[in-house]
């Protein structure tokens, strides 16, 4: 068997990145009280989007940050649809993933093929020498630690601030937090469109560091796989990189098991994750005492402000 | 020394005169209670103090300065604070956060969480500030809305009708807090109609009916007997019907218990009477005492022991709605819009909801609309519904409109017992007259009718048993003729002594 | 400032006029976002929308409309009615598959047998294995409150994950060359599901999904449990005032569109898919979605919404080889498409007024 376990552990963090970070977005969009299905539609839009900046900035900083702004942008759309128009947030969504998908394919047609410019892996003071943890821990590009970062912000920022507590209690009881004077609405558009932007970077890292090139429809289904993500984690920051990490691990470990001649139990491996995943939501459903839920009450819930 | 004074406000809502020329006062360190009926006008006047609602006419002093709060917000910087009778909680967050939530600039967590637990410890209302409150109790719950009060630190504290949802122990903990407060100089202005309750804890009371304040006495000195009397009104109508002879009995229903699924819902517990043919059953009482459940355990929509509930021969209690309502049994629940009646769908639809088996507006299943349509074409001539066509949304009748084809469709399927809760609420003077006249000739054909009414006069007019529901227990039903406003003030009251 | 007040009567003109306006929304932007792409947006549009059914190449194209359009529509009548009782099956892809699989299965495991119980067994089958998948999360939601949202989409990868074990394993063509495939149906003749007259697409699959439409309609107009649906969805207090018990309409609702699906699928890949592969879930269960939506729940909307949505990927396949651009831009179009009904569907119950703010 030719597979290195250090390369794979250092292959499942980079595969693990993408979901990661659209996943940590979604946890802030749910956790408003909003179920946003279209982050594969923003996805796909970051990584077109992205990729098209960086290519022609040749930066793949800009190609980020691009990235972002345009997940947010097209999460907008969805947030006045959902939020002003009281459109159902189900079929918001997948209207938004429909239309990202095909956007992206629309603007990218030109661009198959382009190499992007190299994102460079960040200098730890060369403890990429280390054996072992050197390879898989710290060598990988400025993103790679940005999403570790970026859970670690919202954990912050859900736990101690007094932002992240109104955020909590919009999507707990948005009748009592609009009574309370806090607006629902605002609160949840931004959100989303924070949502959005994660998913447009989590896109990008697909096309500008993973892969890295740009084929239509590239995200394969990521964006479903970082929905799920929030769930396993029970809407619990730091859960998520378990999950990401663990969903990425068993692609990584199926694709490499394949290549070497393993075929049948490999996508049985493969449905592992996600029945993972209903067991994990059935336990928390059915715990009737709903204060051990971490699962905002109010989630798909269409907001009537009774002012 | 004066801490609020209302002179003169007055509040009207279309034609209805809510408050009428409205003034009392309410001194520094005083508890002071607002008693009086449903209806009678007491949670608009709180409204206004709290600035939800403006006054059309009238001025308010707080503290000697002029009061005029255009939003809660105003009220609370002003040193008014209050806790509504439901809660805005969040369950999954903890005391602390709740608290936080609802002050303007709150602490740092550690530092709010150490006052939590000085108030708490000072006022009695024991509370750990990093509980969940999904986890607490409707008690506990009731302190920290109490405490995210006391943080600011109030001149006046209002509770409306505060211990409906508490437990003897935990009322007798409450009163504790609220004597302690007082003496502190705290006032509190304690809404509620439990008489026995007002005059262990209350220093005066303002007492209030149809709109306008009816006297202000001060509760130790008053007997329970002459509270009722004010509240209820010594010029009750007389019992109309004297006693007939009634058939067989149609609906028995026998220690019926209930645990209510609602945290703010009321259980019932061993509900036991009997209506009989020709009988037409009143039963008076406060909102929020377990008629709505009371309601849905006769209706079949909540399932209760076999033997709870017997209509003729047969166990009921085990049985859906459609069965009931094809052996006889019908009801009409107090909320028009979304209960009894679909809004957006027509009339004719509607009266498929409860009509479409007893009716056989249909065969094998599938719908017989024109024959859907007659029946609501019937109803609203019979019942004198007045709308454009069978084919308008429910939600574009008028309320008494709407509740008159509510009634029309359940009494004209000849029920064998039916069942209403609040017949005439919102409903104009003739329509209102229109719906009794009806509820008394379904019983005048031999049915078995059981009215729930907050309207004591209309109870008074066409009841020939009367009951008062409190605290979901029944009292004994007993003839209307001996029933005095004392006995009813005393029984809603809850007293338990009748 | 522009509010949104609510009409007392859902306004009849609106539901007619509204995806009239969505599709005239669709094709002015469409237009547009041709044109910044450097390409005439007339005759783009008419590529899309006017050539499959009328243009010059047109007799073959409306035979693919109409294979396209079956499975699409069968899919969302079965969906319409957990959507119009607030019961939400995302996972219709799965229950699609699982149909295809457990049908497909039936009939390869009776080959070569040659009798005419063959495909009406693998039908039942495939509405069965549906079924069965869209059953747990009913169940799941019955008994424990689980989301169905989440659980049928986590089971639509389950069920792709166990296509792929199935056509690399036990339902892998003995007499093929390793692909991961089974054995084509098409050397089944008992099995397959053949183009009835040549030239139309209509295959078996046409004809039930027709059949269904009208089944649909009528349960939808004039059946009892219909108007349950209805109601349950409205006025959920009214429908257990009525007797509507929650948990049966769950278990119908999900059960129903869980059969649809699986025989869709069914359908499918005993004939214009022809085989089981790992490519053969081409999405029908997530598009259909969207067409229940345009469709606006309603058996003669889905139809026409299908037949659209059908239109439109057959013009995308035609905007594909004409001005070369990708084959996935069409769903730019049905993307929007949904967007601007969504958005302007707000004007059936709701009126704008536009009002100046209010001085305190």
């Amino acid at each position: 068997m030719d597979i290195s376990i250090v390369s794979l552990l250092a292959t499942l963090i980079v595969a693990a990145t993408p979901i990661l970070l659209a996943a940590t977005g979604e946890l802030i969009v749910e956790k408003s009280g909003v179920l946003n299905l279209g982050v594969e539609g923003m996805m796909i839009i970051g990584a077109i989007c992205g990729f098209i900046a960086a290519v022609n900035t040749d930066s793949p900083l800009i190609g980020f940050i691009v990235a972002a702004l345009a997940g947010a942008a097209l999460s907008l759309l969805f947030a006045v649809l959902t939020q002003y128009l009281l459109a159902n947030q189900v079929a918001s969504g997948l209207a938004l993933t429909l239309f990202g998908l095909g956007l992206s394919a629309l603007l990218g047609h030109r661009y198959s093929g382009i190499r992007p410019p190299s994102s460079p892996k960040m200098e730890w003071f060369g403890m990429a020498e280390l054996p072992v943890v050197g390879p898989i821990f710290f060598n990988h590009d400025m993103m790679v630690y940005f999403s570790i970062f970026l859970v670690l912000m919202v954990w912050v920022f859900l736990k101690f601030t007094r932002g992240g507590l109104v955020l909590r209690a919009v999507g707990e009881n948005h009748d009592a937090a609009h009574a309370l004077g806090y607006k629902v609405i605002r609160i949840r558009i931004l959100a989303i469109m924070f949502g959005g932007a994660c998913a447009g970077m989590g896109g990008a890292y697909l096309s500008l560091v993973r892969v890295p090139q740009w084929t239509e429809g590239m995200t394969a289904g990521a964006g479903w796989i970082a929905l799920a993500i929030v769930v396993f984690a029970s809407w619990k920051p730091w859960r998520l990189i378990l999950g990401a990490y663990l969903f990425g691990g068993v692609t990584i470990l199926q694709l490499n098991l394949q290549a070497n001649g393993f075929d049948m139990p490999v996508s049985y491996l493969s449905m592992a994750p996600y029945l993972v995943t209903i067991v994990v939501l059935v336990i928390m459903s059915s715990d009737r005492t709903r204060a051990s839920l971490n699962a905002p009450a109010s989630l798909g819930k269409i907001f009537h402000a009774s002012s | 020394m004066t801490l609020i004074a209302l002179n003169n406000l007055t509040k009207k809502y279309g034609g209805v005169i809510a408050n009428n020329d409205i003034t009392f006062k309410v001194d520094k360190g005083e508890i002071h209670a607002l008693l009086g009926e449903n209806g009678a006008g007491k949670s608009t006047l709180v409204k206004m103090i709290y600035g939800l609602v403006q006054p059309d006419i009238g001025t308010m002093m707080l503290d000697g300065e002029s009061f005029a709060p255009t939003d809660p917000r105003a009220s609370r910087v002003r040193g008014i604070a209050m806790v509504f009778q439901h809660f805005s909680l969040f369950e999954a967050l903890s005391v602390a956060e709740n608290i936080a939530l609802g002050m303007e600039n709150p602490p740092k967590t550690d530092a709010l969480s150490n006052q939590i637990r000085d108030v708490s410890l000072k006022y009695g209302l024991m509370l750990d500030p990093n509980r969940l409150v999904g986890n607490l109790s409707v008690g506990e719950r009731q302190r920290v809305e109490i405490i995210r009060c006391l943080l600011q630190d109030p001149k006046l504290l209002i509770m409306d009708e505060p211990t409906s949802v508490l437990t003897p122990q935990e009322v007798d903990a409450l009163f504790t807090t609220l004597r302690r407060l007082r003496d502190e100089g705290t006032s509190i202005l304690y809404i509620s109609h439990k008489l026995e309750e007002i005059r262990t804890l209350c220093n005066r009371a303002t007492i209030l009916r149809h709109g306008k304040v009816i006297g202000i006495c001060i509760p130790k000195n008053e007997t329970a007997k002459s509270m009722a009397e004010m509240m209820v009104g010594s010029k009750l109508k007389t019992p109309q019907k004297t006693i007939t002879n009634f058939g067989l009995p149609l609906l028995i229903v026998k220690d019926l218990s209930l645990r209510s699924t609602d945290p703010f819902g009321t259980s019932l517990k061993d509900i036991t009477f009997t209506i009989r043919a020709g009988e037409v059953m009143g039963v008076a009482g406060v909102a929020g005492n377990g008629q709505d459940e009371l309601m849905l355990a006769l209706s079949g929509e909540v399932l209760t022991k076999a033997n709870s509930i017997q209509l003729e021969d047969n166990f009921i209690g085990q049985t859906g709605p459609v069965e009931r309502r094809l052996q006889g049994l019908l009801t009409a629940p107090e909320e028009r819009l979304g209960h009894a009646a679909a809004p957006e769908m027509n009339l004719s639809e509607n009266t498929l909801i409860s009509g479409f088996q007893r009716q056989k507006l249909g065969r094998r299943g599938f719908v017989n609309k024109l024959g859907a349509a007659a029946f609501a074409e019937k109803i609203i001539e019979k019942f004198d519904v007045r709308t454009i066509s069978v084919g308008s949304a429910a939600k574009s009748l008028s309320g008494g409109n709407l509740q008159k084809f509510v009634m029309g469709r359940e009494i004209l399927q000849d029920p064998k017992v039916f069942i209403v809760n609040q017949p005439t609420w919102g409903v104009d003077a003739a329509a209102a007259a229109f719906i009794r006249q009806a509820l008394l000739e379904l019983a005048l054909g031999g049915a078995g009718v059981l009215v729930i009414s907050q309207d004591l006069d209309e109870l008074m007019e066409i009841s020939d048993t009367f009951t008062v529901i409190s605290e979901g227990r029944l009292s004994a039903p007993r003839p209307i003729k001996g029933v005095t406003t004392e006995t009813i003030g005393l029984l809603m009251g809850g007293s338990k002594k009748i | 400032m522009i509010r949104l007040e609510p009409r007392t009567n859902p306004s009849q003109a609106m539901i007619i006029l509204t995806p009239i306006l969505a599709v005239l929304a669709t094709m002015v932007v469409g237009g547009i976002l041709f044109v910044t792409l450097g390409k005439n947006p007339f005759e783009a549009i008419r590529m899309i929308f006017w050539d499959p059914l009328l243009g010059e190449h047109a007799f073959y194209y409306r035979g693919q409309i109409l294979v396209k359009a079956a499975p699409l529509i069968m899919i969302a009548l079965g969906l319409s009615f957990g959507f119009r009782a607030g019961i939400w099956n995302i996972g219709a892809e799965g229950q699609f598959i699982m149909g295809a699989v457990i049908g497909g299965a039936t009939g390869l495991a009776l080959y070569p047998l040659n009798s005419f119980i063959v495909f009406p067994l693998m039908i039942v089958m495939g509405a069965l294995g549906g079924f069965l998948w869209a059953m747990i999360p009913a169940f799941l939601k019955i008994r424990f409150n689980a989301n169905e949202i989440l659980v049928s989409l986590m089971l639509v990868y389950v069920a792709f994950n166990f296509l792929i074990g199935m056509v690399t394993g036990p339902l892998r063509n003995p007499d093929g060359f390793n692909f991961p495939e089974s054995r084509s149906f098409q050397d089944f003749p008992a099995a397959h599901n053949p183009e009835l007259w040549a030239g139309t697409g209509i295959h078996l699959g046409v004809l039930s999904t027709l059949g269904f439409v009208i089944l649909a309609y009528i349960m939808i107009t004039r059946h009892i449990f219909g108007f349950n649906v209805r109601l349950a969805g409205q006025a959920p207090r009214a429908a257990k005032f009525a007797g509507v018990s929650p948990n049966k309409m769950i278990a119908i609702c999900l059960g129903l569109s869980g059969a649809l699906a699986g025989m869709a699928g069914l359908f499918e890949v005993t004939g214009p898919a022809g085989k089981l592969t790992t490519t053969f879930p081409l999405g029908y269960g997530f598009t259909a979605i969207i067409v229940a939506f345009l469709g606006r729940l309603h058996p003669i909307g889905i139809l026409l919404a299908g037949l659209l949505m059908a239109v439109t990927y057959v013009g995308g396949d035609i905007i594909q080889s004409q001005l070369s651009l990708p084959k996935a831009s069409i769903q730019v179009f049905q993307g929007m498409l949904l967007f601007f009904l969504l958005a302007v569907d707000v004007l059936v119950n709701f009126r704008l007024r536009i009002s100046k703010r209010n001085s305190k």
